[in-house]
């Protein structure tokens, strides 16, 4: 640790320190405080003091503690190691902080973020006297059974191997190759990791268009409102409407490789909760533990409240760094409304001017920072990746015209609104289908035409018609009752009913239902129209509903969620094929 | 160590240069460095000892707010003390059973609490990988609780009441009836009281006597007529004791904390008073932290025997579900018991309102081998059937409930029997899940069997029929 003295504490209002005495301190400048070295970050400078945020609860801090510069920014430590390990906001290992530590968190502990004494297997891809600039790949680690962790040129670096060494086991401090640099012809060490700055967007060749989704397992998600690999979407909703339920299951059955999971600001048992479940659910696509996929940062709402506002951009880092070796990475952030808050007490706290509801002006600013840094891109080593960003926001009240879901509704695409009346029925994910929307239907349309369904669109229009018409029905139901409606219409509010409990409805719990491919999605739509177009008909030709509901086909049409696996849909063929043949018996007998 | 004793040193130091007194605030300048949310003592003229705790330190000048009110000093006559620790209480096994104010200190009259081990109020963060997923169940004997919004051992799981509504009495009859099932751990109330009356914290102490628990409660009570900045430390001993009892005597603690929304109107009134900018309704923007550092401290530690279960109690200001207290309360909670006016009116207790009630903890703690197999499908047919029962009765007011079709007219008459048999109960009436499953399906059977979708075959065949 540097014993570089930067100045003296001035002030302390929380988290919120006044440094005096400044002498030759940078910006946004890593920092301890005090004589049990709590970190923090400088955030503002101004002629001869500075005001600094502390990421550990400043109890006991007094005027005249020293505060120590690092000479660096606030940065994380990316190389192998990451995978299946939970950080809290500023990249401390948790896990290693019990061992050493107690139940509690204590303060001022300072530990490596990765396994200093690990050894990793080495396998270089690059020859001495190969060229190679920032962001290219030097070699591979097998993190686990089904990552392999391509090791990297920190972005910034460029020149010639002078040296490398030969394929083996390193722990992430041993210098792997030696770079002579082109700027400076000085010779400089790569390792296993190297360190980037959190704040900063790592850099990439291009970006690209977005036309492939990111499937989800959810249906009304990946049906209604799909998002693109490298999208951004918000998830609003007021408490107990389900946000963390439905980034939990697109974080277990989404088919990215690496998932970033923040949870910030949220409760700690929602955290213990994903770390006994993930470990034991398994992947359907590589058949491993869906652990080794993940990375957890957890900030609960009771730890310090500056760290929350840093894990968000812990988190995108370590994002974009699995991105930049050519991953498909999807970040869940539950809930950036208390990164929003944590900016806001922060704020307050420099007793900065406010904007709305005492935000301060430069939120949407912050926001769009953030949802930016999500995209399709070709990597500076010329390969694919993508950063999807799911971010739940809690606005008070579940009032969607609060200014952070204002704000974060300029700055994504895709909107899955929770509403509460369906989440107080039971009905999960209770995303509304009249409020959520999503910019990416077009983009991924092929996509959706070439590997499922050739009707895709066409269908998706046809059940949103359907489900529109039924909420102006549903009005004059209100009004006159049911039974006044024909049955024409009436038949519209029967299959929109059958289609919120057969297909909206997704029950996380059950084995099968939790996810669905979206060949099965297709094929269940399929259904569903064939029984509201043949219907409809019947209902034409005279057929009352009562002799449509007494189909004995119908009740399989309703548990062929649950009825039907993924891995075989023939049953779904032949509870489509008779459902026709029924069809066609009753058009029979009425005739 | 030089640096200890200056320490030591310097907490007996006393300092008259108090220069200025607003609400529960003092300012004092020209001190040695304080620390960031020190203990001080303040002495008034009488040589009464109030205390108080540092609320922002400078240079210059340290802000400190005194627990027990600041009636009464003058300017030239208080003397300062500063401790150099945070605030602290002396906690032990024998504060059971007894009553303290919301500094933690007797006020029934008997001898001063003695304990080696003093712990620090404020508590620290628990390490989320230390902590231990609740899935227990705890059966209160109050059906629309034990079947619908199912109590877990270590959850934190708040009362949404009003006012006039019967919140203390269902409070008390869960600290009464709650049982463990299969454990033989020792079970502990700790009840904290902020800004309540006399009267209700009589009720308790009087519910408890009869009970025959009082021997196992330990009341904090910081009244109506206490300084109301003492209930902004009241639920910070309380939990210390709790933390205490659960995981260094592995007890299983029940925390009562009644009335939350006098402890946010107390934050409200420093933060005023400290010129903070105000978020939502002049609440400070830190308020959901701060709710957060409290009620986060409920729960259960790996390789720990004891848990902690929050029971905080608010009235909604104007039964208005949207407003920040229970708002902000509601995203940290696992869940929360909702009451409902208009049933209270219809006679019915516990008044709890069937759809925005909800405990996020029970899907893991019911079903088989917890309270039995038919349990959580007979709770998601209620929840749907009672769900649809409001659609028609919002119907039938509008168009008369002769025009109902059959079908409706049947979901009206579940509606009635599901508020009257099942949710409705005496307070001192106590009801095994059994009962309380089987009363379930006694309702269900006023619909018909077409009607149940969230239902297996076999279940219907065991339990519907029956």
């Amino acid at each position: 640790m540097s014993e570089r003295i930067i100045g003296k504490v001035k002030r302390v209002n929380g988290p919120v320190i006044e440094v005096m005495g400044i002498t030759n301190a940078e910006m946004f400048e890593l920092v301890r405080v005090g004589n049990e070295n709590l970190i923090g970050e400088l955030i503002k400078l101004q002629t001869d003091s500075a005001i600094v945020q502390v990421y550990e609860d400043t109890t006991g801090v007094a005027p005249y503690d020293p505060v120590y510069g690092s000479s660096m920014q606030l940065s994380v430590e990316l190389g192998p190691g990451m995978i299946s390990t939970i950080y809290d906001g500023i990249q401390r290992p948790l896990k290693t902080i019990r061992d050493i530590s107690d139940i509690y968190i204590k303060r001022g502990i300072t530990v490596p973020s990765l396994d200093r004494n690990k050894k990793w297997h080495f396998t270089p891809l690059v020859k001495q006297g190969s060229k190679v600039s920032g962001g290219m790949i030097l070699g591979t680690v097998q993190e686990t059974q089904n990552l392999v962790h391509k090791i990297l040129v920190p972005p910034k670096d460029s020149g010639v191997i002078a040296s490398i060494v030969p394929e083996g086991e390193y722990t992430v401090d041993d210098a792997i190759a030696v770079l002579k640099e082109n700027k400076t012809q000085g010779s400089k060490n790569l390792f296993l990791m190297h360190k980037w700055p959190i704040r900063l967007q790592r850099p990439t060749n291009k970006r690209l268009a977005m036309n492939i989704p990111l499937i989800t397992g959810q249906r009304i998600i990946d049906t209604l409102f799909p998002v693109a690999k490298g999208g951004t979407v918000s998830i609003p909703g007021g408490f107990g409407t389900g946000k963390t339920m439905a980034q939990q299951a697109i974080a277990k059955w989404c088919d990215a490789d690496v998932i970033v999971y923040i949870g910030c600001g949220e409760r700690g048992n929602e955290i213990t909760d994903v770390l006994t479940e993930f470990p034991k659910l398994v992947d359907p696509r590589t058949g491993r533990s869906l652990m080794e996929r993940t990375i957890l940062i957890a900030n609960t709402s009771n730890m310090p409240v500056s760290a929350r506002e840093a894990s968000i951009y812990t988190g995108i880092t370590m994002a974009e760094y699995f991105r930049d070796q050519g991953y498909h990475v999807a970040v869940m952030a539950d809930s950036t409304s208390r990164w929003a808050e944590a900016l806001r007490e922060l704020s307050g706290r420099m007793e900065e001017m406010p904007a709305e509801e005492g935000f301060p002006a430069y939120l949407p600013t912050k926001i769009a920072e953030f949802y930016e840094r999500a995209g399709y891109m070709e990597t500076l080593s010329g390969q694919n990746g993508s950063v999807s960003v799911i971010g739940a926001v809690s606005p008070p009240g579940g009032d969607f015209s609060e200014p952070v879901t204002q704000h974060t509704k300029r700055f994504i695409r895709c909107f899955w609104a929770l509403d509460r009346d369906l989440a107080n029925a039971r009905h999960y994910p209770a995303i509304s289908w009249l409020d959520s929307y999503s910019e990416y239907l077009n983009d991924i349309g092929s996509w959706w035409q070439q590997s499922a369904n050739p009707d895709w669109f066409n269908e998706r229009a046809e059940i949103m018609e359907l489900l529109h018409r039924e909420v102006r029905l549903q009005q004059v139901v209100k009004l006159v009752g049911p039974d006044a409606l024909p049955d024409t219409q009436r038949f519209i509010l029967e299959v929109c009913t059958l289609f919120k409990n057969a297909f909206l409805q997704q029950n996380a719990y059950d084995k099968v239902d939790t996810f669905s491919t979206i060949q099965k999605q297709a094929k269940m739509l399929h259904i569903i129209l064939v029984y509201w177009r043949r219907g409809s008909e019947a209902i034409k030709k005279g057929i009352t509903m009562v002799n449509l509901r007494k189909m004995k086909i119908y009740q399989d049409v309703v548990r062929m969620k649950f009825t039907i696996p993924n891995e075989d849909l023939s049953g779904l063929d032949k509870i489509e094929a008779r459902l026709e043949r029924s069809m066609d018996q009753l058009e029979a007998l009425h005739a | 160590m030089p640096d200890l004793n200056n320490k030591h040193l310097l907490s007996r130091r006393e300092y008259i240069s108090v220069d200025k007194i607003e609400g529960p605030l003092v300012f004092i300048r020209n001190t040695h460095p304080v620390g960031y949310r020190e203990l001080i003592e303040c002495i008034d003229k009488q040589g009464n000892v109030r205390l108080g705790i540092v609320l922002e330190t400078s240079v210059s000048t340290v802000v400190a707010q005194v627990f027990e009110g600041t009636s009464g000093l003058t300017l030239p006559d208080t003397r300062v003390r500063f401790s150099g620790e945070p605030l602290t209480i002396a906690v032990s096994k024998e504060m059971l059973g007894r009553v303290f104010n919301g500094l933690g200190q007797p006020i029934d009259g008997g001898p001063p609490q003695r304990s080696d081990i003093e712990l620090d109020v404020n508590g620290m963060a628990i390490n989320p990988t230390s902590r231990q997923y609740p899935r227990d169940f705890i059966q209160t004997g109050i059906s629309v609780i034990d079947g619908m919004n199912t109590l877990i051992r270590g959850q934190k799981l708040p009362i949404f009441s009003g006012n006039g509504l019967p919140h203390n009495e269902l409070a008390a009859q869960i600290a009464k009836q709650a049982k463990i099932r299969g454990s033989d751990t020792e079970v502990a109330v700790v009840f904290a009281a902020m800004g309540v009356k006399h009267d209700i914290a009589r009720f308790f102490t009087r519910s408890f006597e009869q009970s025959g628990v009082l021997g196992n409660v330990a009341l904090f009570l910081s009244l109506a007529d206490d300084p109301s900045i003492e209930r902004l430390i009241t639920p910070r001993t309380t939990l210390t004791l709790a933390e205490y009892l659960a995981f260094k005597q592995d007890m299983h603690v029940l925390v009562i904390m009644t009335d939350m929304t006098n402890y946010c109107e107390s934050l409200r009134e420093i933060s005023t008073i400290r010129g903070e900018i105000p978020s939502r309704k002049g609440y400070p923007g830190y308020l959901y932290s701060d709710l957060a550092e409290l009620y986060e401290r409920s729960g259960m530690i790996k390789g720990y025997k004891g848990s902690i279960t929050l029971l905080p109690i608010l009235t909604m200001p104007n039964d208005d579900i949207s407003h920040p207290i229970p708002d902000l309360s509601g995203y940290i909670t696992e869940g929360q018991i909702v009451f409902e006016r208009e049933m209270d009116g219809r006679g019915i207790y516990p008044p709890v309102a069937g759809l925005p009630s909800l405990s996020r903890l029970m899907k893991d703690g019911i079903g088989k081998g917890m309270t039995r197999e038919d349990h959580p499908h007979l709770a998601s047919q209620l929840f749907a059937a009672y769900s649809y029962v409001k659609d028609v009765r919002n119907l039938a007011s509008v168009i008369g409930e002769e025009e109902l079709t059959p079908l409706d007219c049947k979901y009206l008459e579940f509606g009635t029997q599901f508020e009257q048999k099942f949710v409705s109960q005496r307070q001192d009436e106590q009801r095994n899940i059994e009962q309380t499953l089987d009363l379930g399906w006694e309702v269900l059977r006023s619909l018909p069997v077409e009607e149940l979708h969230r239902i297996t075959e076999q279940e219907i065949e065991k339990y519907y029929g029956g």
